[in-house]
């Protein structure tokens, strides 16, 4: 595995640790650590920093979230990046994939309320021109986001005895 | 009463039981004092096990073992070791690599039979050598780099000797044997009719060198002992393997055939999962393994640990003589003034009084806390 591999393995799983951590863990120096992370980011490999929130456990976190699978016609020359080009520039569109099988675009939505993504679908997606139809799936229940298990953050060998041989 | 045996009376129930029972029902400690992977057993495994659960397929199975299974570890052995093991006769899946050695044990000794074991060593060797009737003999390896030299096991041959039991990777120390190294203590061993049991647990978790086996250069006079505990993170599904030349076979099994009849045949088939499709999680378990040790072996020298780098296994084993504590005194002192357990150097072997087992096999934040209360716990002594 390269440096450059590690890192970002490193960091998938925990962007917080500390740039001398992580130089410990690769085996190079903690300048060098700085000077990958920047050309990553500089390089648009590293896009953002996140974290994975379960927001059922906040009080006030609560949110709807929907994919919605839209069929559209493609565009001349284009195909049918000009329309996930500009679907991708909504605040609300989480995420937007071209997808083989029954339809062309996966659209996923996030927001407040029902009535807010509903607003979303009549009023900003469904008058743009060469969309066909859409249909609508409101997640209910987060199991695991982004390879976290929800709810059973620390399972995995929480079991494990304190001593052993 | 009549009393009960007097051999097993005389088996140490280890001097560190009232640490080991005070960590155990410690609280809000981190423990470096584990002795498995911090991964669950990779998803399509457990998952084979549970198939073959739903199926009805709950009988014994052979005392050898299913043949799929004992075939794959054969093809295994061939195929990374280049060693030939005819799964028909001369493979055997054991409940783990302890039961393993313990049948290897009482089928290779007699009474006052000398078995040699480099220490520190694991825990259950010399109890189980001298349970089976043997003398166990031990070599301190602290002045060899903590792995056993030609020269030294030379020194430690009498006519009494019957075998000698390495295994590298080591637990406690990660050391990782080298193939010189290796070649030459196999010399020893021919040259002096001596058998040799190989415990290769941890065999797939080398880091910086090439996996080596001892079945690559020697087949004769080897009793190979794996498992699939550590590589595969199944401890808890208690499966392993003995693999030697037929006629040692022959006569081990009928301990099996008398004892524990085969292993649970569920886990069997999860392991049959594992050699087939399991490589890849293997790969990605070792690969954070690698990142957690050069995390720890730099964070316990800068805060001044004399510590060697170890080249395998989830182990480290720092020096602890300059801070002027035995090794129980600065573990059970560690426990409670800094709230961090690690297993004393002489659970494995009882001369080994100046070093202590970390485990590393633990996240990256526990890791650094450990390393901050370390470090705080040494600055106060």
């Amino acid at each position: 595995m390269s440096i450059k591999e590690k890192l970002t393995q490193i960091l998938k799983e925990n962007s917080r640790l500390a740039d001398a951590d992580i130089a410990k863990m690769i085996g190079i120096s903690e300048a060098e650590v700085k000077a990958l992370i920047k050309e990553l980011e500089g390089d648009k490999i590293i896009l953002k920093y996140s974290a994975v929130i379960n927001d059922e456990l906040l009080d006030d976190g609560q949110s709807v979230t929907a994919f919605i699978e839209v069929k559209v016609t493609p565009e001349r020359d284009k195909g049918f990046d000009s329309l996930g080009e500009r679907l991708q520039k909504f605040p609300e569109v989480k995420s937007v994939y071209l997808m083989s099988g029954a339809y062309d675009i996966l659209l996923v939505i996030e927001g407040k309320s029902l009535k807010e993504i509903a607003f979303f679908i009549s009023n900003k997606l469904s008058p743009i021109g060469r969309i066909l139809s859409t249909a609508t799936h409101f997640q209910l229940k987060k199991y695991k986001e982004n390879g976290v298990i929800m709810g059973s953050i620390d399972e995995e060998g929480s079991n494990r005895l304190n001593v052993a041989f | 009463m009549k009393e009960l045996s007097t051999r097993l009376k005389q088996v140490k129930p280890s001097g560190i039981r009232k640490f080991f029972d005070l960590v155990l029902n410690s609280k809000d400690i981190i423990s470096l004092g584990v002795g498995e992977p911090d991964f669950p057993t990779p998803w399509h495994i457990t998952e084979q096990g549970i198939y073959h659960l739903e199926k009805g397929h709950t009988s014994y199975t052979s005392n050898l073992g299913l043949l799929e299974l004992r075939k794959e570890i054969s093809n295994y052995l061939k195929k990374d070791f280049n060693a030939d093991y005819d799964p028909k006769d001369e493979i055997m899946i054991t409940v783990g690599v302890s039961a393993g050695l313990d049948m290897t044990f009482r089928t290779l000794l007699d009474p006052g039979d000398e078995i040699i074991i480099p220490a520190p060593s694991y825990v259950c060797y010399e109890p189980l050598a001298y349970l089976a009737g043997g003398v166990p003999v031990m070599i301190d390896t602290r002045d060899t780099g903590l792995v056993l030299t030609r020269e030294s096991l030379e020194k430690h041959i009498t006519p009494k000797t019957k075998a000698l039991l390495i295994s590298y990777p080591s637990n406690p120390t990660g050391k990782m044997i080298s193939k010189d190294q290796l070649l030459g203590i196999i010399e020893v061993c021919k040259k002096h009719d001596i058998w040799l049991i190989s415990d290769e647990v941890y065999g797939d978790l080398v880091y910086d060198l090439t996996p080596i086996s001892a079945s690559t250069y020697i087949k004769d006079r080897l009793i190979l002992l794996n498992g699939f505990s550590k590589s595969y993170a199944m401890t808890g599904w208690r499966i392993g393997y003995v693999a030697c030349p037929r006629d040692v076979l022959k006569e081990m099994v009928k301990i099996q055939q008398y004892n524990v009849l085969c292993a649970p045949i569920m886990s069997q088939y999860a392991a049959i999962e594992a050699l087939q499709n399991g490589r890849a999680e293997v790969d990605r378990m070792k690969s954070s393994y690698e990142l957690r040790r050069n995390y720890f072996y730099e964070a316990l020298k800068e805060i001044g640990f004399e510590v060697q780098k170890p080249e395998g296994a989830f182990y480290m084993f720092p020096s602890v003589k300059k801070f002027g504590l035995s090794a129980e005194d600065f573990s059970m002192r560690l426990l409670q003034e800094g709230r961090v357990a690690v297993v004393p150097g002489n659970a494995f072997g009882e001369m080994i009084d100046d070093h202590v087992r970390c485990c590393y096999a633990c996240s990256m934040d526990e890791l650094k806390e450990a390393i901050s209360r370390i470090s705080k716990f040494i600055s106060s002594l």
